[in-house]
């Protein structure tokens, strides 16, 4: 890739990875063998995050050229724009693919908002309207996803503050605690497979796992440097955190020193297990293949690097 | 609550007679200047109380000048020119600083005036300076703190007795020592706050003890045997100790003191500020003061400008090296001395005064140490007139000042001295110019104190070339490490100042080559060290035991700034301090190398452990402790093993638990998961959702007919 990454994205079938960098285009690999397939051109601006529908037929990207783009997964064409006043930051389809969030940076004298869009089956019929924007919260919103049943939406952002909002009245429904919540930005926000709970990660130095549903706080697990990404693996009860000191902090002594490695943890007994080397910059993105089998990792050194795990990853006792 | 309604309602009748309109006063933009608080009283007693001890009245930098001439008003100016003249070379005198008082009857001055200066230590030097001055014959100025006019109008005509406060028995400071599980204490500081913990090697976790935000403004100290905690401050420096939490025992007040140190009995706190002068030609004023700890007062102060200060007889240094004062004499805090010009200045507390009220002449002196046991001071004098007169290293014994032995040295362009804590040899490396004067080599001078007649033996290192890294000698045995050679990988080699059959000989032990470290850290009871490679190595710590010459463990804690052996040699420490941006935190490690626990903080300034007091064993008890030491240690093996377990025992309890809490969310989720199916089917347009339940392993036999060939076989 030619920028940082900043974003990366399995389809459902796990054959597709979908990779967003501050490079303009958003780009398609072979999950297994890391081909490329396909670039989607016509942003104009870093792309920050994308999500693709479960049919794997259409992909949106959220851009810093201040537009949200739907594109034809297959052929990298361009069905539809969404215009806005400030760049555009995170998008997720819902439940079904009938609705979209999507998030705007807090730019000028405009704050942050999360706009809800409907997404038309046949792309003709495609209209920019919002069903709902959502104003308000402080700072930038980095995360913004559907809640079970498309009931909610939860926001997460650079105030450290996770909210669950209703998606139909836009009403704020809960915050997260002051005091066992995120002390600094959050960075990252991950679902789980069932949607039933969700990973954040936290320039404060740690990840913690929530109850989707009542934004109960679960587990925290505590690393030794800032956290920019989060997945957790499907299949067993591992989470994997990535991060490492800010890129403008990056010393040229010795790659250890920024902690670059992504780190496994135990879901449960909140242990670190292990680490995996690879990048020479910090981890902005990462993501699990649904089979569980595999993750990919994206750097702030431009690469993309897909890790399959040993039969012996599945046997792991403590 | 009253009194804030009426301080409210008098600040407005106030602002309304002034025309200020409140609202619209930035309250945030206001600074009171400081030591001032306008009659408000701060609710913090203890804020309020510590204010008082620089501000008495708020004159603290007025001046009282007496035995002026008496002149009439129209001479008045030239007599505050001059006097102007005089005291702004001082410092600055604050606007409108100058009074002179008129008789009114006489129309005459009175011959006295007041000087206000910017702060209370231009003032004191004012005084200091000006006291005698004579302006002419019959003027001879008394200069006086207008302070101390106000002090002295307090005393009370009639002697009362003092009162006799009823005794109340102190804490027993010594409380840690009696740890039921002989733990040892440390303290740390980290962001703003600074915390007491046990070690509790057992449990593998810190044990906390007493904790407070905003302790210290600058950095804390142990006393050298471990009772007090002193904490620095803007008005001087504080003690702290006793049985269960830490109270402040005694304050010792010196406005904006910079640095401290204890005598090595605690007897004594030196403190050291520097003061910033107001005239830029002048160098920084120096004060130092000598307390003596339990009962808080000043027993001796020192003043003068930083030159007065700076070590190293041969000029040129700027700055002051710290302590100032090197305490000797050995166990009762009976001599300090300090480096001058040319001079040692040997002082005795006694009395607080120069031994024979004279300094030590010593020509050229550059760098002195004292023996830590016995009142001998060790120094050296470098080569004088371009090598006519070689350096020499002399050890002279205090308060005699008699040269007990002397050893001059060729073509030197470095010494440094290295005592063995028992004060049993002084080792000195000497740096030595090769004949070109291109570069230097490297060798050492082996003093054997305690043996008759002191007898200096020479060791040179095999490769003469190698740079010595570090040296450090054995606590309290015979043997020292030299790290040596040059980077990237040096060598570490241990030497003994016993042979096998010759106790007067010293050999080498062993070199370990090619070690990934520039500085060792020996145990406090000897016998292992630590080979540490810092900065530029990462962090590598390598276990080396001494005694067997082997390796017991290699580890590393990268980036590690700081290491130290809690003062029972059983635990060690490494840490990250606030140098480093990521990973600020400290491990706790074995003798042997094995990490027991690490602790991350952001900000992390200092780790110390609490030193203990020599032990009250007489060395033929400890010996007669480490030969039966299988008798002894059989209880804590014991207690070791019961912790042991119990703590496997919890850690499984506690993987139980949180195992069955996560099946329980599990379960929930399943549930929900179930219930909202179909709900969510139909947000799909029916498509039969749920990943999971989709797939069926279905196994299909495919059978393909590929070839059918006929073959005639005929049977002979």
């Amino acid at each position: 890739m030619k920028g940082p990454l900043t974003f990366l994205k399995y389809n459902r079938d796990g054959d597709l990875l979908f990779s967003c960098a501050k490079d303009h285009n958003p780009t398609v690999w072979f999950a297994d063998n890391g081909e490329r397939l396909g670039t989607y051109r016509g942003h104009n601006g870093a792309v920050w995050c994308c999500d693709v529908s479960r049919d794997s037929m259409r992909l949106i990207t959220g851009s810093a050229d201040q537009t949200a783009k739907l594109w034809n997964v297959q052929t990298g064409q361009q069905l539809y724009t969404f215009n806005f006043d400030s760049p555009a930051r995170a998008v997720d389809f819902s439940v079904g693919d009938k609705l979209a969030v999507i998030t705007t940076d807090p730019f000028m004298e405009l704050t942050s908002a999360i706009h809800v869009k409907r997404i038309a089956r046949d792309s003709s019929d495609q209209s920019g309207e919002s069903v709902l924007v959502i104003r308000g919260p402080h700072g930038r919103i980095n995360r913004a996803v559907w809640g079970p049943l498309n009931k909610t939406i939860i926001s997460a952002g650079e105030d450290a503050v996770i909210r669950i909002w209703d998606s139909e009245s836009g009403k704020l429904l809960k915050e997260s605690d002051k005091e066992s919540g995120h002390k600094k930005t959050i960075t990252a926000l991950s679902k789980s497979a069932d949607g039933s709970h969700f990973l954040t990660g936290s320039l404060d130095k740690s990840a913690k796992l929530w109850d989707t549903r009542t934004l109960t706080l679960i587990k925290t697990y505590v690393t030794e440097r800032p956290v920019n990404a989060v997945a957790m693996s499907p299949l067993i009860d591992h989470v994997v955190l990535g991060g490492g000191q800010d890129a403008s902090a990056v010393t040229t002594t010795d790659h250890r020193a920024g902690k670059f490695e992504a780190k496994f943890f135990d879901k449960i007994l909140q242990e670190e297990i292990g680490g995996v080397k690879g990048h020479f910059g910090p981890i902005n993105a990462l993501a699990f293949n649904p089979d569980g089998k595999s993750f990919s990792s994206g750097g702030e050194d431009g690469y993309v690097r897909l890790h399959h795990f040993d039969p012996d990853y599945f046997n792991i006792k403590i | 609550m009253a009194d804030v309604m009426m301080m409210t309602d008098s600040i407005d009748a106030k602002a309304a007679q002034l025309g200020i309109d409140l609202s619209s006063v930035d309250f945030d933009s206001i600074r009171l200047p400081p030591g001032d608080d306008f009659g408000i009283k701060s609710d913090d007693e203890d804020i309020y109380q510590e204010e008082n001890l620089e501000f008495d009245s708020g004159f603290g930098n007025t001046i009282v000048v007496d035995n002026l001439p008496v002149v009439p008003r129209e001479k008045f100016e030239k007599l505050e020119g001059v006097i102007r003249k005089i005291y702004s070379q001082i410092g600055v005198i604050k606007e409108d600083g100058l009074w002179m008082p008129v008789d009114s009857d006489t129309g005459k001055s009175l011959g006295y005036c007041f000087i206000e200066y910017n702060t209370p230590q231009e003032a004191e030097l004012a005084k200091e300076k000006t006291h005698g001055y004579k302006l002419d014959r019959s003027h001879i100025f008394a200069v006086n703190m207008f302070d101390d006019f106000d002090r002295f109008m307090k005393v009370p005509d009639e002697w009362a007795p003092p009162e006799t406060k009823p005794y109340t028995p102190g804490e027993n400071l010594q409380q840690w020592l009696i740890d039921a599980k002989a733990r040892d204490q440390f303290v740390i500081r980290a962001g703003s706050d600074t915390e007491v913990l046990w070690n509790d090697g057992r449990q593998l976790k810190p044990d906390p003890v007493y904790k407070r935000a905003f302790w210290t403004e600058s950095y804390v100290q142990w006393s050298p045997l471990g009772t007090y905690l002193a904490t620095v401050h803007r008005q001087g420096a504080a003690v702290w100790g006793g049985a269960t939490t830490f109270n402040r025992l005694m304050r010792y007040a010196h406005p904006q003191v910079k640095l401290i140190d204890f005598s090595p009995r605690e007897k004594y706190l030196v403190t050291y500020s520097s003061h910033e002068p107001s005239n830029p030609r002048d160098a920084n004023r120096v004060v130092i003061n000598v307390f003596d700890v339990r009962t808080g007062k000043v027993m001796r102060d020192f003043k003068g400008s930083a030159d007065d200060f700076a070590i190293g007889g041969t000029g040129g240094v700027t700055g002051v090296s710290w302590p100032v004062f090197r305490w000797g004499g050995g166990k009762d805090d009976k001599y300090f001395a300090r480096i001058g010009k040319n001079i040692i200045s040997v002082y005795e507390t006694e009395t607080f005064s120069l031994i024979d009220k004279k300094s030590l002449k010593v020509e050229n002196v550059m760098d002195f140490c004292w023996s830590p046991t016995d009142p001998i001071l060790a120094l050296f004098v470098p080569e004088l007139g371009g090598g006519n007169q070689p350096a020499r290293v002399s050890l002279v014994q205090i308060p005699s000042k008699e040269e007990l032995r002397q050893k001059n040295l060729f073509s030197v362009s470095d010494c440094k001295m290295y005592w063995q804590s028992n004060g049993d040899y002084l080792a000195v490396k000497v740096d030595r110019y090769t004949k070109t004067k291109k570069s230097t080599y490297t060798g050492f001078e082996l003093f054997r104190i305690k043996e008759r007649d002191i007898p200096i033996e020479v060791l040179e290192l095999e490769n003469k070339n190698d740079k010595i890294i570090a040296f450090a000698w054995e606590p309290k045995g015979h043997r020292f490490a030299v790290i040596h050679g040059d980077n990237p990988k040096p060598d570490v080699s241990f030497y003994s100042m016993r042979s096998g059959q010759n106790t007067g000989r010293v050999s080498k032990l062993t070199t370990l080559k090619g070690k990934q470290a520039n500085a060792l850290f020996w145990s406090p009871t000897g016998r292992f060290i630590i080979l540490a490679g810092l900065k530029g190595f990462n962090g590598q710590l390598e276990f080396y035991n001494v005694d067997e010459l082997e390796t017991m463990a290699t580890a590393e804690h990268f980036m590690a700034t700081d290491i130290e052996w809690d003062p029972t040699g059983r635990y060690v420490a490494t840490a990250v301090t606030s140098v480093h941006e990521m990973e600020n935190g400290f491990n706790i490690w074995s003798f042997n190398g094995k990490l027991l626990y690490r602790i991350l903080k952001d900000h992390f300034f200092q780790f110390l452990w609490r030193p203990r007091p020599p032990s009250f064993l007489t060395p033929e008890k400890e010996e007669e402790i480490a030969k039966n030491l299988k008798k002894y240690s059989k209880k804590y093996e014991a207690e070791d093993q019961d912790v042991s377990l119990l703590l496997s025992e919890q850690d499984r309890e506690k993987r139980r638990m949180l195992k069955e809490e996560w099946e329980k969310w599990v379960n929930q989720w399943r549930q929900l998961h179930e219930d909202e199916k179909l709900e969510r089917q139909k947000l799909r347009d029916g498509e039969a959702s749920d990943e999971e339940e989709e797939y069926e392993a279905k196994e299909i036999e495919v059978e393909e007919l590929l070839d059918v060939s006929e073959e005639v076989l005929s049977f002979d």
